[in-house]
Order: structure tokens, then sequence, then C-alpha cells
């Protein structure tokens, strides 16, 4: 599945709830489902700043594509890490760094999740970019 | 609700909306209090018909604006009971009083291996610069322990008070836990070993009176944003033998007297710790807010805050899964909890979807934190426009929160 078609999964997803409950059930579900980071990368080097809860961040790259996992003391923040993984995780470099994200604002997470410093949702793009960023510039990965 | 109350929350005009749908209930009080009609209107009358520079100018609206500038510290030093208007020092807030007091009196009184007390009870604002000044001088910081319910521990306190102690630097009112500390007592037990004491006041004037002549501290900070006037605005009292004693803080504008290209003359107290041009407009609103709190009264304030602190302790530690942190005997209004396998982010998030407004985090007191084995807590701080109705709101709230995330 391309990021484009992930993005319209999502936004048909996000589209079925009536309210905010029915959203944060969700983000909560889908932080209960998070690919777990292995405990050995769960380190400071790997956390993003800018989020009130802390947020541990690993990536590698298995033939051409980014894997990421993540953890995060809080669900509602493992919920939206969980969202960026399915977005970003198995794709290259060059599909990371052109993904658009706006979608997030057409699905509410502006509305209810402002992308302020509280949640670090965009810290968390950013720091996924830039990982693809680095991968790119190995040009060959390790 | 109490007649009197709907009178007061219809001086605040930002109480009057919703959020995500619902009524605000604003309970981040300890970080800022909301400002009354009275003080938006002083500021916005200020800009409109009396907008000119202080000091120094002939003109009609400059000597209006001086005389309009000194009257709210004379009023400021008047609430404080201050001997004179000349030991009120604005400046932008308590953090930059403080930093002022931590490099004035530092460069003039501290040297290598003298010690400054602290207690782990303060914010980062009352902990860094003695941390930077004991950098710069080689001195040692000293921490006052606190036990489990978040008061001070005073033998402590007594045995850490020495020969070699140049400042006693604490808070009045823990801004994380709401302590209410011994302020009186630990400076008369300070002044017996001729030793100095600053308060951070900046969670201290909006509950109640002080009188810093009876406290007898020798520098208490505020800021007037926390006590329902404007933001970029506060100040520092220091008593006048301290203060002619220290070297001024910055340099420029209203603090010269005499300038040549050889030497300069400081101006005398309090301009001398006023560089550039102040800020009037907010002072005047400052000035404002202290009349706002005159009207409403103390006695008001005290009971309506009591109240709210007692229901609020007794709703809130009813809740399965809360624990409150802080439950010193003296306290002001503020209740601090934590939830059991509960994020503060995800508390705060859902609470937020209620309408209301909690502070979550680490409230800039991480060695706190640590000394409590936290990360953080979640923070209700009432102010007097609180209503009980409001808690139960929150109690709701956190009542959702235990099934969302149970």
């Amino acid at each position: 599945m391309t990021i484009k078609e992930t993005i319209e999964e999502i936004i048909s997803e996000f589209s079925s709830f009536d309210d905010w409950m029915e959203k944060y059930n969700y983000l909560i579900d889908m932080g209960k489902s998070l690919p777990m980071i292995d405990d050995k990368y769960k380190i400071d080097s790997n956390l993003i700043t800018g989020c009130q809860s802390r947020v541990w961040l690993h990536s590698e790259i298995k033939d051409g594509v980014i894997v990421f996992t993540a953890d995060s003391d809080a669900v509602i923040t493992k919920g939206i890490v969980n969202l960026l993984i399915r977005l970003f995780s198995g794709h290259t470099p060059d599909e990371i760094l052109s993904a658009e994200t706006e979608f997030l604002d057409a699905i509410g997470l502006k509305d209810h999740l402002s992308p302020t410093r509280s949640n670090g949702l965009l810290s968390m793009i950013k720091q996924m970019k830039l990982y693809a960023l680095a991968y790119k510039a190995q040009e060959k990965p390790v | 609700m109490n007649p009197l109350i709907e009178k007061i929350r219809a001086d605040f005009p930002i109480l009057q909306q919703t959020i995500h749908g619902k009524p605000l209930a604003y309970f981040d009080n300890a970080a800022t209090t909301q400002k009354p009609q009275s003080v938006i209107d002083t500021i916005t009358r200020f800009y409109t018909e009396e907008n000119s520079n202080v000091h120094r100018g002939v003109h009609r609206m400059s000597q209006a604006a001086t005389q309009a500038y000194e009257l709210a510290r004379q009023k400021m030093a008047d609430f404080l009971n201050a001997s004179s208007s000349a030991e009120i020092i604005f400046t932008r807030g308590t953090t930059e009083s403080i930093n002022l007091v931590a490099y004035c009196y530092g460069e003039a009184f501290v040297n290598e291996g003298d010690e400054i007390l602290i207690s782990a009870l303060e914010h980062h604002s009352d902990i860094v610069p003695w941390q930077q000044l004991c950098i710069r001088k080689k001195a040692t910081l000293k921490v006052i322990p606190i036990f489990d319910n978040g008061e001070l521990d005073l033998d402590a306190y007594k045995k850490l008070l020495s020969a070699k102690t140049r400042i006693v630097a604490v808070n009045h009112i823990s801004n994380a836990l709401g302590t209410i500390n011994p302020i009186k007592e630990m400076i008369q037990l300070a002044h017996e070993m001729n030793i100095p004491v600053l308060i951070d006041g900046a969670q201290g004037l909006s509950h109640g009176p002080v009188d810093v002549q009876d406290l007898d501290c020798d520098f208490y900070t505020f800021s007037a944003h926390k006590m329902y006037g404007p933001m970029g605005i506060g100040g520092l009292y220091g008593k006048r033998e301290w203060l002619e004693k220290m070297p001024p803080y910055q340099f420029g504008g209203e603090m010269i007297s005499k300038v040549t290209f050889e030497k300069t003359t400081f101006n005398e107290l309090p301009y001398k710790f006023e560089a550039g041009t102040p800020n009037v407009a907010d002072a005047i609103g400052l000035g404002a807010a202290i009349d706002y709190l005159g009207q409403v009264g103390w006695e008001t304030i005290r009971t309506q805050e009591a109240d709210l602190l007692a229901y609020g302790t007794q709703q809130i530690s009813a809740i399965k899964n809360v624990k409150i942190i802080g439950t010193a005997t003296q306290k002001a209004s503020i209740i601090s909890f934590v939830m059991n396998n509960i994020h503060f982010f995800d508390a705060g998030t859902i609470i937020d979807q209620f309408g209301i407004a909690v502070r979550t985090g680490n409230h800039c007191t991480q060695p706190l934190m640590e000394r409590l084995g936290i990360i953080g807590t979640i923070r209700a701080s009432f102010a007097f426009y609180n209503t009980r109705n409001e808690i139960d709101r929150l109690v709701d709230a956190i009542g959702k929160v235990n099934e969302l995330f149970e």
C-alpha cells in the first residue's frame, strides 16, 4: 500500500467517528497495539524532544525501506505515533520525504490534538523525515 | 451559585467563553490568573489616550504617564506595606527579579566557599539563577529537604544555616504542591545569623495579604500576571539597605544619573535597577489589578478559595485511582494529583475535552518531582472566581479518564 493509500484509509476510518470520544478510543486502541520498540533502543538518544510524554523512536533500513518502532509512556501519544508508523514504516526514504501530512488536519487531529509541543505530533513527523533524510544521504544504507 | 461569585465572574470576560463546546472551567490559575475588565480597560485606555514615555519629559502627556507609572509603584508599595516606593523595582516578573538579586547581590556579597540555601520545593526560576551564581563564584548550593507531604523540614533548615550561608531563597507558596511555607519563622531564624532572605512570591500575592515589614524579608519577588494583572510586568521588593549596596543589573536609560565618556554615575533607587524604557502600560495595569483585589477584598477571596480547596480535596481524593500529591497542613488552593498507571498527558488531554483547563507535567520543578519519585502531576489551581460546580465537572472528567484508560 502506498502512503497515499494509507492516508485515504485513515481518513475514511476517522470519518466514521461521531464525536471526539470515539476518536480518542480509537487512538487509545492504536496505542495499545503499537509495534513495541526493543528495550535496548529505549535510550535517551532515541527520545523525541518537544513532547510532554516521553517518546522513543527507533529506525532501521531493510531492503531499501525504513522500519520504525516506537514507544511512549502515554497511551494517546502511543496511538499517534502508531498512526505515523502505519503511514511511514516500510517505505523508502524518498517516499517518506515526499509524503504530505496535511491530511492530519482533515481528520481532526488538528482540532483535538493541536500540533504543539504538548503532543509532539510535528516533532514525531520531523524526526521520521530526518531519519529518511539520513538514510538517503548514506546512499548505501547500513 | 453564590450571587457574589456570580457577580465576580461577570468581571472576567474570558470566563464567559466555551471551549470544545463546553463552558470554560479555568483551573490553571497558578500558571496565570485571568484579568478583570478593569485591568484590560486600563491598558487599553493607556495606549488609546495616555501613551507617552515616562520621566524627563516636560510635555503634558509625558508628565501624566510618569505620574501614572509612579502611582502604580506606590500602589504596589502599599499593597506589600513596603516602607517606601523606592524599595519597589519593576521588572518583567519573578524570574527576572530573582535573576537580578542572584546577580547583583551575588556580585557584591558571595565569594568562593560560600553557601546559598534554597529548598526542595523551588521552581526552576528559584534554582537556576543561584546555581549559575554558584558556578561563577565557586560557591555551593544547599537544599532544605522536605517531608513526603510537601512540608519543609525545619529542623534540617536550622542545621543547614551556617556561617557560610550568604542568602536563603525559598518560595512563599509552592507552585507545584500548594504548600504555604512558614516564611516568617524561617526569616527570623536566618536573621538570627545575619543571613538575608529572598522570598519567591510568585504564588504568594493572589491568596492573601503580604506585609513585607511584618515578615521582615529582605527581598520579595512577584509577577503581576499571577495576581490578576498583565503579563510582562512584576517586580522586586528589596530593603533599601541591600538595594543601596548592590551594583546595578543592566545599564542605560533611566538608571543613569550623569554620563561622560570617562565615567557614569547611577541614578538613585528605584531607578538604579530600571534600565531602559519601562513597561508603563502594564505597570499601570498592575495598579488596576491591585485596585480590583481591594474591591473584592481578602475576606471574600480567602473564604471562597478555602471552600474550593476543602471541597476539591474531598471530592478529588474520593475518586478511585487518584492520589493527591502535597498534603501539607497549610495549603493554598492548589491540588496536584497523580493517577495510577495513567500518564498525566493522557489525563490532561481528556480533561481538556470537557472544557476544563488544568496543567500537567513537572510544573518547572523537576528536582521536586524527582524527590517525590514521580515524573509529573495533574494540577488544578483555584481562584476565587471558580465554583464548586466547576469542581464537580472536573470530578466527572477524571471519572471519564478512569473509564477510558483502565
